[in-house]
């Protein structure tokens, strides 16, 4: 089975949310992000979205751009990180172990490198799905079934600019969960998120039997424990990509541990309260 | 824009090259739409504004009457007398765009897009500029319409094209300096369209060339194809005959389009791009998508792009800051591969030196860009010989380029 509907399936059976940290691939180096992931997984991350650096991402804020812009500058390739993935799975960490990974790819990367040959190197290193942010629906039917071929699922996004009819349709296509997108924008932390956003989500669900996970705009506890009340996971990135802005000049053990921090505030948001 | 009903049995009736987009937007198998779902209905709603505009016969009389008497359109074809004895072979007719209002033919798709976007009630419109041509274009015609309007532009261009950057802020428009990456075109298209993504609900991104998600390589070549309907009609009343060779120069590939699209059909018409071949072939030193790049994915299109093995956008360089982009407009990319058109490279040092002597010539100062074009243009004209026609487009006129060109004679002018 998918490690992704596994865990969902899990979690639902706890009446839990799923915690999905992103994290870009290599930034400030591959080293780091190594790890990063058994530490954000033994502080709660239940799924990870793995930002593999582009150099043009139009949807993602200053945050997340500019770390992608460092991964890049030192050199990390889309090889290298599948070679990190595939080490960390390779060792077997109990934590690590099942927990599912996406990757968040541009299409430009999965079209130069080639569909299958990306689609069997994401699948060997272990990775679950993909989430490629600038392949709408319309031209997504090829990836979808050589991905499924694989069992890697493809997750599609619906945001607030998405018409009812469309996302009904898009709901229709999607595997593993469904991203929902809180706000009509780039990536980034928002203090304020739609008012009608817990609405929409709830109107998604009348639509689709998967589950359905938040992000864009999320980066404090008291939002993730709100929106837990209608999602059935919370991505959180920019917040985090920010706590690691400058990891390059300090000691990896404190940036690990300040990131872990944050993913255990952010897990112990998800927990029922007393 | 569509050819009105009289001018359009101009073009011949055969379509067999001149077809497409489909309806995902792409020709054969380039274009499309690669962009986040965020902007996609914003696509489909400006697809159905741009379908309805053009079926309006009100909003055809209405662009064409700005392109008329604001812009100053129909914009010469002039046989270039001394420049063909320069040249030594063919006879070469400029197509005056340097003449538009704005002095260049960024304006013939600056406003109608602008047009399209006060149609759909948006107050406020975005663009993205290299040389400053279109961001100067779109703050004109958002001054000419009363909308709000931020031009999103690298720093190292608002440097070399500070004169446009003055005129923008003149009239009223906001001017972004983008920062990030290689600080030029290209990623001043990431800034737009990363605004775009919060803002489209009241702000039309109006695009600057052939580039992009459909529908906008559809809605630039359509407004730029004025070019080529006008060189068509003037050169078959000037000589009696159509031409044998139109040349244009190629960033995105918008004054191209336009001068090319009309002639299309006509089989016996050569059609040259010129594309920025910089200081060398080495990646980094040029911006030769169509000559050097492959087939790939950039800023919502699939098209020729200059990228590394991995997908990710190399550097370019151009001396031109509206040809220092390395991707392409998808259509020209169909063109290529059908063996339509024939696209070559033209470097720094032929473009200084086309431009210098199309001053020394005929008294014109053209863009860096068009001096692309022109510098082909001799080349062809001489393979030609006489007796033989050759259209040049002068996409733009060279007063923004006085500086640049100044700094790198090494006189700059303070
Ligand atoms: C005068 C002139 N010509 C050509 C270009 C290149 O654009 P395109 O290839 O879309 O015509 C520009 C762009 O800034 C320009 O200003």
């Amino acid at each position: 089975m998918n490690r992704i509907d596994a865990l969902f399936a899990r979690l639902k059976s706890e009446d839990r949310r799923a915690l999905m940290p992103f994290l870009t691939a290599g930034d400030p180096d591959l080293a780091t992000t190594a790890a990063l992931i058994p530490e954000l997984a033994r502080r709660g991350a239940d799924v990870f979205e793995i930002g593999i650096p582009y150099s043009d991402p139009v949807a993602d804020g200053p945050v997340i751009a500019a770390s992608f812009h460092r991964a890049l500058v030192q050199g990390v390739r889309v090889a290298h990180v599948f070679q990190t993935l595939r080490a960390l799975r390779a060792e077997k960490d109990a934590t690590v172990g099942e927990t599912p990974m996406v990757a968040m790819v541009s299409y430009s990367i999965v079209n130069k490198i080639g569909v299958d040959g990306f689609l069997d190197d994401a699948a060997a290193a272990g990775l679950d799905g993909l989430i490629v942010p600038d392949l709408p629906v319309e031209e997504s039917t090829p990836l979808a079934e050589k991905a499924g071929r694989r069992d890697l699922k493809l997750i599609q996004l619906i945001t607030p600019a998405t018409p009812r009819p469309r996302a009904a349709e898009i709901a229709r296509l999607a595997t593993g969960f469904i991203y929902y997108v809180s706000v009509a924008g780039t990536t980034g932390e928002r203090k304020a998120l739609p008012e009608d956003l817990k609405e929409n989500v709830a109107w998604l669900r009348t639509q689709t039997e998967l589950p359905i996970c938040i992000g864009f705009g999320i980066g404090s506890p008291s939002q993730v424990r709100e929106l837990a009340e209608v999602a059935d996971g919370l991505i959180v990135g920019s917040a985090l990509i920010r706590r690691l802005a400058d990891a390059a000049n300090r000691a990896r053990a404190d940036v690990v541990k300040e990131a872990g921090d944050f993913v255990g505030d952010l897990a112990a948001a998800l927990r029922p309260g007393p | 824009m569509p050819a009105p009903a009289s001018t359009s049995s101009e073009t011949p009736a055969s379509r067999s090259i001149a077809t497409g987009p489909d309806a995902l937007g792409r020709f054969g198998a380039f274009g499309g739409r690669f962009v986040p779902e965020t902007l996609m209905d914003s696509l489909n709603q400006l697809a159905e504004a741009y379908e309805e505009a053009k079926a309006d016969p009100e909003f055809v009389r209405e662009l064409e009457y700005y392109w008329r008497d604001y812009v100053g359109r129909p914009s010469p074809l002039y046989r270039a007398e001394r420049l063909s004895k320069f040249a030594g072979g063919a006879e070469i007719y400029l197509k005056r765009e340097d003449l538009n209002h704005t002095g260049a033919h960024k304006i013939n798709n600056a406003i109608g897009q602008v047009m399209i976007a006060r149609r759909m009630g948006k107050k406020r419109v975005i663009a993205e500029t290299g040389a400053g041509q279109h961001g100067v274009a779109t703050a004109t015609a958002c001054a000419l319409f009363g909308l709000s309007c931020t031009i999103y532009m690298g720093e190292e261009d608002i440097r070399r094209q500070k004169l446009n950057v003055f005129n923008m802020r003149t009239m009223g428009a906001t001017v972004v300096p983008v920062g990030s990456g290689s600080k030029t075109l290209r990623d001043a298209c990431n800034e737009a369209f990363r605004d775009w993504m919060g803002s489209s609900r009241e702000t039309h991104y109006t695009i600057g060339s052939v580039v992009g998600p459909h529908p906008f390589p559809l809605i630039v070549r359509e407004f730029q194809s004025v070019i080529g309907r006008e060189a068509r009609a003037q050169v078959l009343e000037k000589a009696g005959r159509l031409p044998d060779a139109v040349v244009a120069c190629v960033g995105g590939g918008s004054n191209a389009a336009g001068i090319f699209y009309p002639f299309i059909n006509d089989a016996d018409v050569e059609l040259i791009g010129a594309e920025a071949g910089g200081r060398g072939g080495k990646p980094g030193d040029h911006a030769a998508s169509l000559t050097q790049g492959a087939p790939g994915v950039l800023h919502g299109s699939y098209s020729y792009v200059l990228q590394d093995d991995d997908g990710q956008t190399q550097d370019v360089h151009s001396i031109s800051a509206g040809l220092d982009y390395p991707g392409v407009g998808p259509e020209h990319a169909y063109w290529k591969d059908l063996g339509r058109v024939r696209y070559e490279s033209v470097t720094d040092a032929e473009a200084l030196d086309a431009y210098a002597a199309v001053a020394r010539h005929e008294g014109i100062l053209p863009a860096l860009e068009s001096s692309h074009a022109l510098a082909q243009g001799f080349k062809e004209a001489a393979r030609l010989g006489p007796g033989k026609i050759l259209i040049v487009n002068l996409s733009g006129r060279g007063d923004k380029d006085a500086f640049e060109v100044a700094r790198l004679r090494g006189e700059p002018i303070h």
